[in-house]
């Protein structure tokens, strides 16, 4: 498309097609959105704040939910990719079935992913049993921690890829492969790079669901400082003792989010059509 | 458009001009001769605070309660920002001396009416076999504790430290419903709980006494708040909890005497 000229811009601007009553509707739901974050930045103690933050526990809960959530998305793109492929690409009996299962434990509270997540790979799990009996025991370790995240952040990834590829067709790969290349070679050289505008929508939605994750893991992976305890299940501790580290802490969290959502979505070469 | 809302916004705000005077709130708005006292309790004390409630309702009938249940410290956070409350229960003197400091409750009508012992759970089929406190702390065996931040983890600290023990949990929980929790489920192969926890799942956890816990009792506060409107409801609410009847509800559900 190209580009309006910047008078009509203006006037777009200034004489909307939109009701007014939406643009009063619009601002009233943007300070909603933004209240809470000036009322956090407005009850921060600012001088105590290096203090807060450096403390150990504080300090190994952000290297914890940074590392954990790394891992978690890396995962979630491994898996994701294919799974979406699947469901947008190939019909199946009972792929609307699996569709609804994808997105379960977007839909169920974190407590209860927790809850199914130990009865599958707690000590006494279906799976977990076996595990145990070869000597694997993944309870109280980071590697719960992953696997609740993933849990959790799996369906972000895997609806947004699906619908970015149920949207974008399959005419390119078509010539592709009507050309002679191999079914691989399609997927490398034109699906996934076609996919890349989800997949980093994908990426963003599942890394910050993997870093707020907090009801799958204090019920299914515990809370130890160091191996366990995440950003915000240290939060919520701090809340018990010390309110102001809690707050100090959640202004980091807001931060990490916020340059996440700004990296993907802001490039200086990305372009609105 | 607008003399609908204004009209709208007429009926919405009428009920509350007829109260603003005395209780905003306070009274239903079935039977204005009824008085509802609103009470925030510790979370361990739902189950018996909900049947001492139906107790007193049933002897005074112009009285109704709503409790609000939570960790002890997030209820005095509560009261702090505002939350209408006529009586406050915490778990520990520490939630209520943070109360009392921060001039939220009235420090006349504050009076132990409770306490809790810390015991040992187990897996029914204990398999680790554990059966004393120097045994869960042993390396192989997973352990889980509250965390010492919080009211049952700082009592487990105390005990451990009277009995000479150093405590080294896999995992230090949140709250103590998250220790049963993972007992439960076998997941830790022992835990440090209150009495009062352990007595809510008699079938799947086993219990093991720890030697020196009586000395080292949570004792459960209660006090009427200092913006109460009801204070002769509230008074007798707190009055019935130390009575003979009350005692004996907390009693069942695995409580000490305060």
């Amino acid at each position: 498309m190209t580009q309006q000229p910047l008078g009509t811009r203006r006037q777009a601007l200034l004489a909307p097609s939109i009701p007014p009553a939406t643009i009063a509707i619009a601002l009233l739901t943007g300070a909603f959105l933004v209240l809470p974050f000036i009322a956090l930045l407005t009850g921060i103690t600012w001088s105590d704040l290096p203090e807060l933050l450096t403390s150990q526990s504080a300090v190994d809960a952000l290297w914890l939910s940074l590392r954990t959530a790394t891992v978690a998305t890396v995962i979630c793109i491994v898996l994701g990719i294919p799974l979406a492929l699947v469901l947008a690409r190939t019909d199946f009996p009972g792929r609307n079935l699996t569709r609804v299962i994808v997105l379960v434990p977007l839909v169920i509270p974190p407590v209860v992913a927790g809850i199914i997540l130990t009865e599958a790979f707690g000590r006494r799990g279906l799976l977990g049993e076996h595990l145990s009996a070869l000597g694997i025991d993944i309870a109280f370790t980071t590697a719960a921690v992953v696997l609740a995240q993933t849990f959790v952040a799996l369906p972000f990834m895997v609806t947004t890829l699906e619908s970015h590829l149920a949207s974008s067709g399959q005419h390119y790969e078509r010539i592709a492969q009507s050309l002679g290349a191999s079914k691989w070679r399609t997927f490398c050289t034109i699906t996934l790079p076609l996919l890349r505008p989800g997949l980093l929508s994908g990426t963003v939605l599942t890394f910050a669901r993997a870093l707020g994750e907090f009801g799958a893991t204090i019920t299914f992976a515990g809370s130890l400082q160091g191996t366990t305890r995440t950003m915000p299940l240290e939060i919520y501790l701090a809340r018990e003792t010390d309110p102001d580290s809690a707050v100090a802490l959640s202004l980091v969290l807001i931060l990490v989010a916020v340059i996440v959502i700004a990296v993907a979505y802001f490039r200086p070469t990305q372009r609105r059509s | 458009m607008k003399r609908y809302l204004t009209a709208f916004l007429g009926v919405a705000l009428l009920p509350l001009t007829g109260c603003s005077e005395g209780a905003a709130g306070q009274q239903n708005s079935e039977d204005p001769e009824q008085v509802t006292l609103q009470v925030l309790a510790a979370a361990s004390l739902n189950q018996p605070f909900e049947e001492i409630a139906e107790d007193f309702t049933a002897a005074h009938p112009e009285l109704s309660i709503e409790i609000s249940y939570a960790g002890s410290s997030t209820l005095v956070q509560n009261l702090q920002a505002g939350a209408p409350a006529d009586v406050l229960a915490t778990a520990d003197e520490v939630s209520m001396n943070t109360a009392n400091d921060a001039g939220l409750i009235d420090v006349d009508s504050r009076a132990i009416f409770a306490s809790n012992t810390l015991v040992g759970i187990v897996p029914a089929d204990n398999p680790a076999s554990v059966d004393s406190l120097q045994q869960a702390v042993a390396p192989e065996v997973n352990l889980v504790t509250c965390a010492p931040q919080v009211p049952c983890g700082a009592l487990s600290q105390a005990v451990a430290e009277a009995a000479g023990v150093k405590l080294e949990p896999v995992s230090e929980e949140l709250q103590v419903s998250d220790v049963l929790g993972k007992v439960r489920s076998a997941q830790a192969d022992a835990g440090l709980v209150y009495a009062t926890e352990a007595a809510l799942a008699p079938q799947e956890v086993e219990v093991f006494h720890i030697d020196g816990a009586d000395d080292a009792r949570n004792f459960y506060p209660i006090a009427q708040t200092s913006d109460t409107d009801q204070p002769e409801a509230s008074a007798e609410f707190i009055d019935y909890v130390q009575s003979d009847s009350g005692q004996a509800v907390l009693e069942a559900h695995g409580f000490g005497a305060p």
